[in-house]
């Protein structure tokens, strides 16, 4: 009886230790990122435009890039992936169409982002003719990311109590009125949580925009949908690998990735609240 | 008794699940603007019964349904009948009360705004009189705009009649309306149901042969699927014909 | 009585294959994605056999005299850094999952679970950053090298991108495992490690498969990190210390600089091809573990 009492105390902490070293992960990245690069953050990093081939001024045009890009894969992914989510939940029989669309669902969702920039290579920039451009780049991160606002409008709707469908169908009220009316506006905040979440991840991308319309360096903005355009993540790439000199410009390199994490985190965070705030009132 | 006076008649009616057959040529025919009990043991078809009446069952997958049941006349399983307006004008109330996380103003109005009333006195006038009609409006008229969620358990269910007479039907489908709640609610919901059926014919689902008893005209006993005995509630409960009806009226089980 | 006309019975038809057809979208998507890639890949085999392009260890599409295409270190590189990081995510993520269901406090857990979604929510070029700046130099030192550009940094990196992937989806399954299963062991008078070791563990374990499938999916398809921190350097890699380049990583090198339709052009879609079907695979068999008893969802 010791021994395995002894056993249990050293496996336990085991389990500990290993929880731990995950922590220290997180720590060391988040440290590193914050401490380096916070030095270089102030108004005009933020504000301006890269200047001297990069290797001083701002990342402005890369933030407003990243933006943009994400309003447009959010105007793809959330509508589609709701849509989904209502056929899904609310129409879809159970049968092989059924499980073949959920099995489709979750292999898009493992297809890797390289592939994605791949198809909207193939598919937006030569096929449909949209070239290099934010509208091909948005696109191609809109479809990567409607397996996330997929699966998520799903649970959310999945939460709502089916007392409120059928109380609303027996009131002779049709099916679409019923969902509309008395379904979707429950299930909204969940689905919201789960397209944060999502965005915070497409916003964060770099291999989906690499070919599709992610520009090395762009003095202004975007002016178009079929302007190319600047995007943090493809800037940290660029800054860290790509530039001539990447000694001069690697405090450069940290602010860019420490407003990177800050602008992703920070939309995690929004979801993860939000989705606490939910869990709280729902009990 | 002729056709006129009989609301809904149900002829040989069979209903599966899958290859379950919970219904066996059921035929029961219900006098308009009164009370029909359904009465039985557990998993006996009843409640399955009541929503072959407003088609609820047409919700749940791999379900048919054989035979023929008319309100007032009209089929309401032909090819090109349409469910919705059926359920408009056969109203429902579940067994757990399930008021809609909206306003007691909104769920009453819930249901006519959906039919495109928008003129808001129209519907001021259809809460009003809904809500009083379920006797609640006198508990509940200064606080129209707080959650239907606070109320109790019976006012919750009252509110879900409300809700259902907004609407304006002519028969109400009741599923053990009162199985949840306590003594002193379900007395007021049984007051209620019988003051409806001078404008209603209720068909009431019911586990409790007291309840049965109490406020129903007209009975009808289901055994596995089958109706074993039907007729006016008095002869049911005191000169029953069948021996199995007697023994679950008098307890012997179920 | 009022009947409703026939439109609003039509409308509502309407409205659901409307929904249909957004429901569908995911198999054309599915479907789109594998077409596009045989047919901007196919033409690869034009000018190189498919025996080359799979038996090859010798990856030179630019040389001026003898171009060549062939796959194998590629997809050696790729399974090389994957199975590096899995040795380590696999048993530290096993065990972070079983201690956020088992033995961590509900409170405890109620902070750690969104802290491991932060790790999962870092960029994955904000990783491959750091592993220029960080375990680059550290793997340098430690093993006395010229820099830390290679397989095992690429490894490290996949395999803290795999491990919040493969802590939720563990601690799911593990938490799963009915609470009756752990009573019952209890009650013998078990303690409760050797009921997470003999019973809980065992028992989850079709759904800790699935993860470990899954954070490898993740793995193989990965680019930012290996692209940035594994030194790319085309050639078969001798030991963990080289410099690999892996599929994912070729394609986000070259595809940048190579002329359209030409047969490099085609080899990388081809390459991408390869890479679908992997992670088709392995995302598939996660799948058929998971869902191997068919729940009606």
């Amino acid at each position: 009886m010791e021994s395995s009492n002894l056993k249990q105390k050293i496996g336990f902490n085991i389990l500990r230790l290993s929880m731990l070293v995950i922590l220290l992960i997180l720590g060391v990245i988040l440290y590193d990122i914050i401490s380096k690069g916070i030095g270089v953050i102030n108004w005009q990093f933020i504000t301006a435009a890269p200047k001297n081939g990069m290797t001083e001024g701002g990342i402005w045009p890369a933030i407003v890039g990243t933006f943009y890009v994400t309003v447009i894969t959010a105007v793809v992914a959330v509508p589609l992936g709701v849509f989904a989510a209502i056929y899904l939940n609310e129409y879809a029989r159970q049968g092989k169409i059924t499980r073949l669309i959920r099995m489709a669902i979750r292999n898009l969702a493992g297809v890797p982002s390289i592939v994605y920039g791949l198809f909207g290579l193939a598919l937006f920039v030569n096929v449909l003719g949209f070239g290099t451009s934010i509208l091909s780049a948005g696109l191609t991160l809109g479809l990567m990311t409607l397996p996330v606002t997929i699966t998520a409008s799903e649970e959310a709707l999945k939460a709502v109590p089916n007392s409120y469908r059928h109380g609303s169908l027996a009131l002779g009220v049709s099916k679409w009125h019923s969902i509309r009316t008395n379904v979707l506006p429950y299930a909204i905040p969940g689905i919201l949580t789960g397209t944060i979440l999502g965005l915070a991840r497409a916003a964060g991308e770099t291999a989906p925009i690499l070919f599709t319309g992610a520009a090395f360096f762009l003095p202004f903005l975007p002016q178009s949908l079929s302007s190319q355009f600047m995007a943090l993540p493809y800037h940290l790439y660029i800054m860290s690998t790509q530039h001539h000199d990447i000694a001069k410009v690697r405090p450069l390199a940290y602010g860019t990735a420490l407003v990177l994490i800050v602008l992703v985190l920070s939309m995690n965070l929004i979801a993860i609240l939000l989705r606490s705030w939910l869990r709280k009132k729902n009990k | 008794m002729t056709n006129s006076t009989h609301k809904i008649i149900v002829e040989d009616l069979d209903f599966y699940y899958d290859d379950f057959q919970a219904l066996e040529k059921v035929s029961l025919k219900a006098p308009a603007n009164q009370v029909t009990a359904l009465i039985g043991p557990s998993g006996c078809g009843k409640s399955t019964f009541l929503r072959t009446l407003n088609r609820m069952n047409d919700l749940i997958e791999g379900t048919q349904v054989e035979g023929k049941v008319l309100i007032d006349n009209e089929d309401i399983y032909q090819d090109d009948l349409d469910v919705v307006s059926l359920r408009k004008r056969v109203g429902m109330v579940f067994q757990d009360p399930n008021p809609f996380p909206k306003s007691i103003y909104d769920n009453v109005a819930y249901g006519p705004k959906a039919h495109g009333i928008k003129d808001k006195d129209k519907l001021d006038d259809i809460v009003e009189k809904s809500l009083k009609r379920a006797a609640l409006w006198d508990e509940v008229h200064d606080r129209l705009d707080k959650s239907a969620i606070g109320i109790s358990g019976g006012q919750q269910q009252r509110l879900c009649i409300a809700r259902a007479l907004a609407v304006n039907p002519d028969v109400i489908l009741m599923d053990e309306p009162t199985s949840a709640l306590d003594p002193v609610a379900t007395a007021k919901i049984e007051e209620l149901v019988e003051e409806l059926k001078e404008n209603y014919t209720i068909i009431i689902v019911t586990h409790s042969m007291q309840q049965a008893a109490r406020i129903s005209d007209y009975t009808a006993f289901f055994l596995t699927g089958e109706i074993v005995e039907a007729g006016p509630t008095e002869k049911i409960f005191e000169r029953p014909e069948d021996q199995r009806t007697e023994d679950y009226i008098t307890g012997r089980f179920g | 009585m009022q009947k409703r006309g026939k439109l609003s019975k039509f409308k509502e038809k309407a409205i659901e294959w409307f929904f249909f057809g957004n429901g569908i979208l995911a198999i054309i998507i599915l479907i789109g994605i594998f077409t596009l890639l045989l047919k901007e890949g196919l033409p690869t085999f034009q000018e190189v056999s498919i025996k080359e392009f799979l038996t090859s260890t010798d990856w030179n599409p630019t040389s001026y005299s003898n171009r060549s295409y062939g796959i194998v270190s590629l997809v050696y590189s790729t399974l090389l850094v994957t199975v590096g990081s899995l040795i380590f995510a696999v048993p530290l993520g096993i065990a972070c999952a079983a201690y956020l269901a088992e033995v961590a406090h509900p409170r405890m857990r109620e902070i750690l679970k969104p802290t491991v979604e932060i790790l999962a929510g870092i960029p994955s070029v904000v990783i491959g950053f750091l592993g220029i700046v960080l375990v680059g130099p550290m793997i340098a030192k430690v093993f006395n090298l010229s820099n830390g550009l290679n397989a095992i940094n690429g490894s490290i990196l996949l395999g803290v991108m795999a491990l919040p992937t493969i802590i939720s989806i563990s601690e799911d399954a593990i938490s799963a495992v009915p609470e009756e299963y752990k009573q019952a062991s209890l009650a013998l008078g078990t303690n409760e490690w050797h009921t997470l070791i003999t019973v809980t563990l065992p028992a989850a374990l079709s759904g800790i498969i699935a993860a470990v499938m899954l954070g490898m999916g993740r793995a193989i398809g990965e680019t930012m990190a290996v692209l940035m921190a594994t030194g790319n350097a085309p050639a078969f890699p001798e030991s963990i210390f080289d410099s690999v380049r892996t599929m994912t990583a070729t394609i986000a090198v070259e595809l940048g600089e190579v002329p359209y339709n030409t047969t490099h052009y085609y080899s990388l879609f081809a390459i991408g091809l390869v890479l679908f079907l992997m992670t088709f695979v392995v995302n598939l068999i996660s799948d058929l573990v998971l869902h191997k008893y068919g729940e009606g969802e």
